[in-house]
């Protein structure tokens, strides 16, 4: 017997044991298989030590990283458009057209230049579920993309809005900076590490299953079609 | 299979399970066409990264040192939580965290909840524990969906009905959504969840899940998904509970850096799947309002004693290994006789079991050591395999039959005079059972008791007349 579990707690299970100690317990059980307390300074320390001898920048020139999004986003299905910044608004007016949606959510803080006139976008003020269900769509903008993994992150941010907002429409248009793309994964999540607690969603093309034989097919229960702007650069910040 | 539960204590032996699942031509057709699709897809994605075998480094250095401190991990990855709102329960066993989930669906005021697909949910059988308390459980997941509504059970971990079929799966929807002119394209079946699961998110108002990565760091939760059911049973209700093998914990934000490199490649033979969530407490502006994370033992702190056996725990619960194993592909994952079928089974499922049942599983292994190629943080899973054989027959004491043979070769090999002795007489005993070909080679078609399981499917050829220790010794000073 590993761990000392015999003291009465032998055989098959009679009911879970009394609440309370079931922490001490563990953690006692814990000590005893891996022999001893571990402290901070020793993890930390260890953790340090890792080996991380994978790629953590990028290897790739600018242009070629804005490329690589592109080609990866559309072989995921998603609709991909780089413009720049001037012509933001002019681009989703014709997406928005295209695609025959007139009635969009929008979070709080989107940069009002990208919102074609012609066009009905709603702030969303704490929408219930019901009346965000009844949108054709949601425009937002986003914390960053990575090329490689054709990834789109989206924080709980003014002019990213709240989770449900970007979830519960069938169709979602969402603008990227290009100042906003990076290479790989690792580049993305050293990024997020100061936000890290933000409620946080990566979204690598419309939703998708590929429960049926292992085929991938689109749209199952996040928005099924997705648009996605790449916008030229333009200085300064606005939606952060 | 029928609905009842995959559970190793009352589970057939491996042996048994396979020779009925064997029988199954649809059912292996099925499995080996899922999995043929998914290892080309994963060795497509896998071949794009130069640096795959620095992140399988990686990620097996950071899950070995997570269990290393795995109590620390854990008492920090509490505070972060409860700190940001979020309500940590601690649970020995699969009855107490039964008891612990159910009793929070009933303070939550609601009796119907969404669930996200949840292996750990599955090994304690927790929604026919939600169904007793008067807890109406909906599968939201595509693949869990076909599996409730058709009284089946999961036979992989990433992707439950991979043994079902289009037409399988049309003919369940057909039955069970009332849906008499559904078509069998894929996109029809997941067009025909969409609807049926659309009025459950948008009303019920208590959510269940497990948790791919908990994150000691921030007190985070991961969640990666395809479908956006995950998003949906996260998002929308009003309490949100999830519940999490202590393995799950990583020590901070950026593992997840390799993890989600390795995860998506290796899963489902993407660069990345649809959608990741992470998560951390309560955000009173974004969703559920209560939030609580059940941690969950039941009998990993046996595992992470057995220093040999250790590993086992570093599984980040990809499948890849299923995917890859000959035996998988043959009988499909109902013949584990548990939620976690494959290598991966072969290894854990005993091992939560405490090695009292599901014996006859680190068995159910050729030891090609395809899962080992294939796992992305590198779990040696056929030394594990050999390591709880040896548990098995040691458990089963020296007068089993294998352990009592093993034991008299072990005195004939130490000894020069006892293995001459043995082959003299084993030449003498096989010469009434040896037939000749046409080329006058002895061959032994037919060997008695437990020997026979050699002889049913090939023969064996008879001792050579000298052997080399006799030809080195008549042999001239000069090898002449």
């Amino acid at each position: 017997m590993i761990g000392g579990r015999n003291g009465g707690r032998m055989g098959v299970d009679t009911g879970a044991a009394p609440l309370g100690s079931a922490r001490a317990e563990i953690l006692r059980r814990i000590r005893a298989a891996t022999g001893g307390v571990s402290n901070a300074e020793v993890a930390r320390a260890g953790w340090t030590r890792l080996p991380r001898e994978y790629r953590r920048a990028a290897t790739r020139g600018r242009e070629a990283v804005l490329e690589l999004l592109e080609d990866r986003l559309r072989d995921y299905d998603a609709n991909v458009v780089r413009a720049g910044r001037d012509r933001v608004s002019a681009i989703v007016a014709k997406m928005l057209s295209e695609r025959g949606k007139t009635r969009m959510v929008v979070p709080a803080g989107i940069a009002k230049e990208w919102l074609p006139a012609g066009v009905e976008f709603v702030e969303d003020d704490g929408l219930s579920v019901v009346d965000l269900d009844r949108f054709d769509g949601v425009m937002t903008g986003s914390t960053m993309a990575i090329a490689e993994t054709g990834t789109v992150i989206l924080q709980s941010v003014p002019g990213q809005g709240r989770r449900a907002v970007t979830l519960v429409p069938d169709y979602q248009l969402c603008v990227v900076r290009e100042e906003d793309v990076v290479e790989t994964v690792p580049e993305a999540m050293a990024r997020l590490q100061e936000t890290a607690e933000l409620p946080t969603t990566f979204f690598s093309g419309p939703s998708a299953t590929a429960d049926i034989e292992m085929t991938r097919i689109k749209g199952v229960h996040g928005p099924r079609y997705l648009d996605v702007v790449l916008m030229g650069f333009g200085s300064e910040r606005e939606t952060l | 299979m029928s609905g009842s539960a995959l559970d190793p204590k009352t589970a057939p032996v491996f042996p048994m399970a396979a020779r009925a699942a064997m029988k199954d031509g649809q059912l292996r057709r099925n499995v080996r066409h899922a999995t043929d699709v998914i290892q080309a897809k994963r060795a497509r994605v896998v071949a794009e990264m130069p640096d795959w075998q620095e992140l399988r480094e990686a990620g097996k250095q950071i899950r070995q040192h997570t269990m290393e401190n795995l109590d620390f991990y854990l008492e920090e990855f509490e505070a972060n939580c409860t700190r940001a709102g979020g309500m940590v329960h601690w649970a020995r066993d699969a009855a107490e965290a039964r008891q612990i989930i159910v009793g929070l669906v009933k303070d939550s005021g609601s009796d119907e909840v969404i669930k996200i697909k949840s292996m750990t949910t599955e090994e304690i059988q927790l929604n026919s524990a939600l169904e007793a308390a008067g807890i109406h459980p909906y599968e939201t997941d595509l693949a869990e969906l076909i599996i409730q509504l058709g009284h089946d059970q999961p036979s992989h971990i990433v992707v439950p009905a991979l043994h079902k079929n289009r037409q399988q799966i049309r003919e369940i929807f057909r039955r069970e959504m009332n849906l008499p002119e559904l078509g069998e394209r894929p996109e029809d079946l997941a067009d025909a969840a969409r609807t049926f699961l659309r009025e459950k998110f948008l009303r019920v108002k208590t959510g269940v899940s497990g948790a791919n990565f908990l994150i000691a760091e921030t007190g985070g939760v991961c969640i990666v998904e395809s479908e956006g059911n995950g998003r949906m049973c996260l998002t929308l209700p009003e309490t949100l509970i999830t519940v999490a093998g202590i393995d799950k914990v990583v020590p901070r934000f950026a593992d997840l850096e390799v993890l989600f490199q390795l995860l998506p490649r290796s899963a489902t033979g993407e660069r990345m799947n649809p959608y990741n969530s992470i998560w951390t407490g309560v955000n009173a502006a974004d969703g559920p309002h209560a939030f609580h994370v059940v941690l969950m033992d039941n009998a990993r702190t046996e595992i992470l004693g057995d220093v040999e056996a250790r590993q086992t725990l570093n599984c980040i619960r990809c499948g890849a290994c299923q995917n890859a194993c000959p035996v998988y592909r043959q009988t499909g994952g109902h013949a584990y006789g548990s939620v976690y079928a494959g290598p991966i089974g072969a290894i854990l499922t005993p091992q939560l079991q405490e090695m009292h049942h599901a014996q006859s599983l680190p068995y159910a292994s050729s030891l090609c050591g395809a899962c080992y190629e294939v796992c992305p943080v590198k779990i040696n899973i056929p030394e594990v395999l050999i390591h709880l054989r040896n548990k098995v027959v040691k458990q089963n004491g020296p007068l089993n039959v294998e352990a009592f043979a093993m034991k008299m070769m072990g005195m004939i090999f130490l000894s020069e005079q006892r293995f001459r002795a043995a082959q003299r007489m084993g030449r003498m005993a096989e010469a009434p059972l040896v037939r000749r070909d046409e080329k006058g080679e002895g061959w032994i078609g037919w060997l008695p008791g437990i020997l026979g399981g050699w002889t049913k499917v090939r023969d064996l050829q008879e001792m050579p007349q000298e052997t080399f220790r006799d030809w080195w010794e008549k042999r001239g000073p000069h090898g002449s």
